[in-house]
């Protein structure tokens, strides 16, 4: 006969901690976090002797300080008396402003880039191979200094507009000005203007949202959004039919005519450049520094992104295809309906480090003096407050937000458009 | 009445395939011209390379290399009858040393020369592992001290006494492991090679230094510029990233709470902000964040928090190759009765490490495209020297020149690695096809 006994109950001693699996994960993370906490604190205990010993006292008070320094491409308004906060904000918009640009730009050269690398045609196919090498093998500072060079030294002054004959004329209809001073598009005016909405005051975050712009905006959705119902109920009655009704021509209407109609009534026409003394007045200025930097970085990307969307193609296996010409598709909607919803899930999660990464190269806008955070905030103000922790740190917190903002939409995404699997 | 019917008794001789379907014409057919839109695309990218290359030979074939200025460029190709539409040279004639080595003392240059050399030889064993014979690996051990000391120079025993504390702490290990079991002969090791850097090798190697100067001259960082010191940066990080990425990698994938956070944290830190931030800290934080008095100079910053930048992409990509590996190869290590250090050692970490190879090698030539950057900061890298060198008097407006060889030179090394990368994906692929 045998009888169960417990195990006769191990009273603790002191080597269980290392030698007893159960206390030894709580040894080694109580001794990492007892070292990481050391390691804060000497940095810490460094940091405030150090600063004394300058004589500096950290403090976020500068600011609210006065600038004192011009921003010439910016997206909403300041002058060199508002404060580092205000210019800052400038800096991080500038950044938002040329990161977006250049995923939309990167996106779509890229996508092209890559599906033209995989076609027939020889020489298309080589042709883009080297583009992709060229950009992929070469710094992309480089890149941004060689377009900025490119822009200076290759465009037209402004004078070269002047005259009976001049040697440069405005391009696209005699409405775009590209110029070594940057590029002057027209820009959208309205004769009925509804007016701003000025938002936070007087505060350094304040600024105007044009009521013209959220008219347009309602106007847009809510075509869109009636486009939407006259397709769910197409989709209906092609379900219950087996006959699409024909609705194009419904969709347009309903899309365009509220944008045409709220165009109308505000009065808008385009403001275009104009050579007026030694420069362009009206319109747009884009600076070079602006197109250089956009330039440069969605032509890189776009490099990297031609792999990714390669890489996602080539990922599909070939039954797909040949299942699709099965069916009677044409390659064309071959690629569009079978082989690219798919290869988007493929494509997606590398996409996304693609962004993020245009958007930290983007702090190399401090090479051609394109004011973004790095040029404002860690750049002009650090220089001139010589307060380099606070600033520094602060830049790297807000790139830190942004890129953790682009990860977290992006990979709602990705999430959504996922292939559910079992 | 005869017989009509006609029965052929040999075979008709195979036929030629049409012309236009074999040889050049067919291919060209097949590639070239399939359809009317691959036609004109055909027709419009051969015209878009007929203009670019014609401009690019026009541009380029302009002799004017002996020109010392630009001025003297401009006559040479105004003499030759094209002006203003020629390169120019000289520039590169006069200036290609100092975008190699920056202000490296000339009498030198064998030194990074053979540092670099002897950096393939080192590098061979590791890449090459089927082609060279395996003694090498020592060369590969002694390099990262042989390294500092050819490029940096100074006394040999300051090279060697950084050797010495390995040297220590392995017989340490040795001598506690049979008396105090293995974690008490690491704990020593470390403590005793610490303490060793810290407290002894100086005035040993100042006593060594005073007995018998061995050495060479003494190179300052500042000197160091163009290519070099983009190599050098480059291969520091990369060198130093490798164990700092596999042990944040490693904890990452860990259980322990908080070890595993704070790997997430630093990994997330470091690639959610712009390497030039990081950049800015080496130049204006790093000396704050240190004790009183210390000073380092700032390549040593520079490659600090290069390296710091590294180990988390690189972290990110061993990550990725022990994701990669089966369940079954840890279970299998654990079923074994190898312990955690013991699986990793010689069951995961090969395998992890293979598979992550590419990933390590594109990882370099980011960080190796990204040591341009220095150049804000001011350091005379080639991107920074070219800044130089078109402030001077001489070669004031030279451009494209310029830009063109740094960009053919990243394009040698860049693209040579990434073929090499690709050929290493190819020849450890195991599985069958």
């Amino acid at each position: 006969m045998t009888t169960l006994t417990d195990p006769p109950k191990e009273s603790f001693r002191l080597s269980m901690l290392i030698y007893d699996t159960r206390y030894r994960s709580m040894t080694i993370q109580v001794v990492a976090m007892i070292g990481f906490m050391i390691l804060i604190g000497w940095l810490i205990s460094n940091t405030a002797q150090n600063l004394q010993d300058l004589g500096k006292e950290p403090s976020f008070r500068f600011l609210s300080e006065p600038a004192g320094y011009d921003i010439n491409q910016r997206l909403i308004d300041y002058d060199n008396q508002n404060t580092h906060l205000r210019a800052a904000v400038i800096g991080l918009l500038n950044t938002l402003l040329v990161a977006v640009m250049g995923c939309v730009t990167a996106t779509i050269l890229g996508v092209i880039i890559g599906v033209l690398r995989l076609s027939k045609n020889w020489l298309i196919a080589k042709l883009m191979t080297i583009y992709v090498e060229t950009f992929r093998n070469v710094p992309v500072l480089l890149w941004i200094v060689f377009a900025m060079a490119v822009l200076i030294e290759t465009l037209p002054a402004p004078r070269d507009f002047r005259g009976d004959n001049p040697e440069a004329t405005m391009k696209v209809l005699d409405t775009v000005a590209v110029t070594n001073r940057g590029v002057y598009v027209p820009e959208p005016l309205f004769s009925n203007s509804l007016g701003d909405v000025h938002l936070f005051g007087a505060s350094s975050f304040r600024f105007d949202i044009s009521l013209d712009l959220i008219a347009f905006l309602v106007a847009l959705g809510l075509g869109l959004f009636v486009r939407h119902k006259i397709k769910t109920r197409a989709n209906r009655i092609q379900e219950a039919t087996g006959v699409r009704p024909t609705t194009w021509y419904l969709s347009l209407a309903v899309v365009a005519l509220p944008v045409l109609a709220v165009f109308v009534a505000l009065g808008f026409h385009l403001g275009y450049p104009e050579l007026k003394g030694f420069n362009f007045r009206g319109g747009i200025h884009m600076r070079n520094s602006l197109i250089a930097l956009w330039l440069a970085l969605s032509l890189y990307t776009a490099a990297f992104i031609a792999e990714n969307v390669r890489a996602g193609i080539l990922a599909i296996s070939k039954g797909q295809t040949e299942a699709a010409a099965a069916l009677g598709l044409r390659p064309k909607r071959i690629m569009s309906l079978v082989i690219l919803p798919q290869a988007l899930r493929v494509i997606i999660p590398p996409l996304i480090s693609q962004y993020l990464n245009l958007t930290k190269n983007s702090s190399l806008a401090i090479a051609v003096g394109y004011m973004d955070l790095t040029g404002t905030l860690m750049g002009i103000t650090l220089n001139q407050t010589g307060r380099e922790l606070e600033t520094v740190l602060l830049g790297m917190l807000i790139y830190l937000a942004i890129s953790l903002g682009i990860s977290v939409v992006m990979n709602w995404y990705n999430n959504r458009v996922k292939l559910v699997e079992r | 009445m005869s017989d009509i019917s006609f029965v052929r008794t040999e075979m008709l001789p195979q036929q030629e395939p049409p012309a236009s379907s074999v040889g050049v014409i067919g291919w060209m057919r097949e590639n070239l011209f399939s359809g009317w839109l691959n036609s004109v695309l055909t027709v419009i990218s051969g015209l878009f390379i007929f203009s670019v290359v014609g401009s690019l030979l026009g541009w380029a074939w302009s002799p004017t290399w002996s020109a010392t200025s630009l001025n003297e460029c401009r006559e040479i190709a105004t003499g030759l009858g094209h002006e203003g539409h020629g390169a120019c040279w000289g520039v590169i004639r006069d200036r290609w040393v100092q975008l190699l080595f920056g202000f490296y003392p000339p009498e030198s240059y064998w030194r990074p020369i053979l540092a670099f050399i002897l950096l393939a030889v080192a590098l061979a064993p590791v890449l090459f592992s089927d082609k060279v014979p395996g003694k090498l690996i020592y060369l590969t051990a002694a390099y990262p001290f042989i390294m500092p000391f050819l490029l940096w120079g100074g006394t040999i025993w300051g090279a060697l006494s950084a050797a010495a504390g390995f040297v220590i702490g392995y017989f340490v290990y040795k001598a506690v492991e049979k008396a105090a079991g293995s974690l008490a002969a690491v704990i020593s090791a470390v403590v005793a090679a610490v303490i060793w850097w810290l407290f002894l090798a100086a005035p040993v190697t100042g006593g060594l230094t005073a007995i018998l100067p061995i050495g060479v001259e003494p190179v300052d960082s500042r000197n160091f510029g163009g290519m070099m010191l983009s190599i050098t940066i480059g291969v520091v990080a990369i060198a130093c990233s490798l164990p700092i990425g596999i042990v944040l990698a490693l904890g990452r994938q860990s259980d322990l709470l908080i070890v595993k956070s704070l790997c997430v944290g630093f990994i997330e830190f470091i690639r959610g902000v712009p390497l030039i931030t990081l950049l800015f800290v080496a130049s204006t934080l790093l000396n704050i964040f240190m004790p009183p008095g210390t000073n380092f100079d700032i390549i040593m910053r520079v490659i600090i928090m290069a390296t710091l930048f590294a180990s988390a992409y690189m972290a990110e990509v061993i990550r990725g190759g022990l994701a990669a590996l089966p369940k079954g190869q840890y279970e299998g290590a654990d079923s074994l009765g190898l312990n955690y250090w013991q699986s990793q050692r010689l069951i995961i970490m090969p395998q992890a490490l293979k598979i992550s190879i590419p990933g390590i090698v594109s990882t370099f030539i980011g960080l190796f495209k990204d040591t341009t950057l220095v150049s804000v900061i001011g350091l005379l890298d080639p991107l920074g020297l070219s800044n130089a060198i078109r402030a001077d008097s001489d070669w004031n407006g030279i451009v494209w020149e310029l830009y063109g060889f740094i960009a053919l030179m990243f394009f040698v090394f860049c693209f040579s690695m990434s073929r090499y990368s690709m050929y290493l994906e190819r020849k450890l692929r195991t599985d069958h096809h």
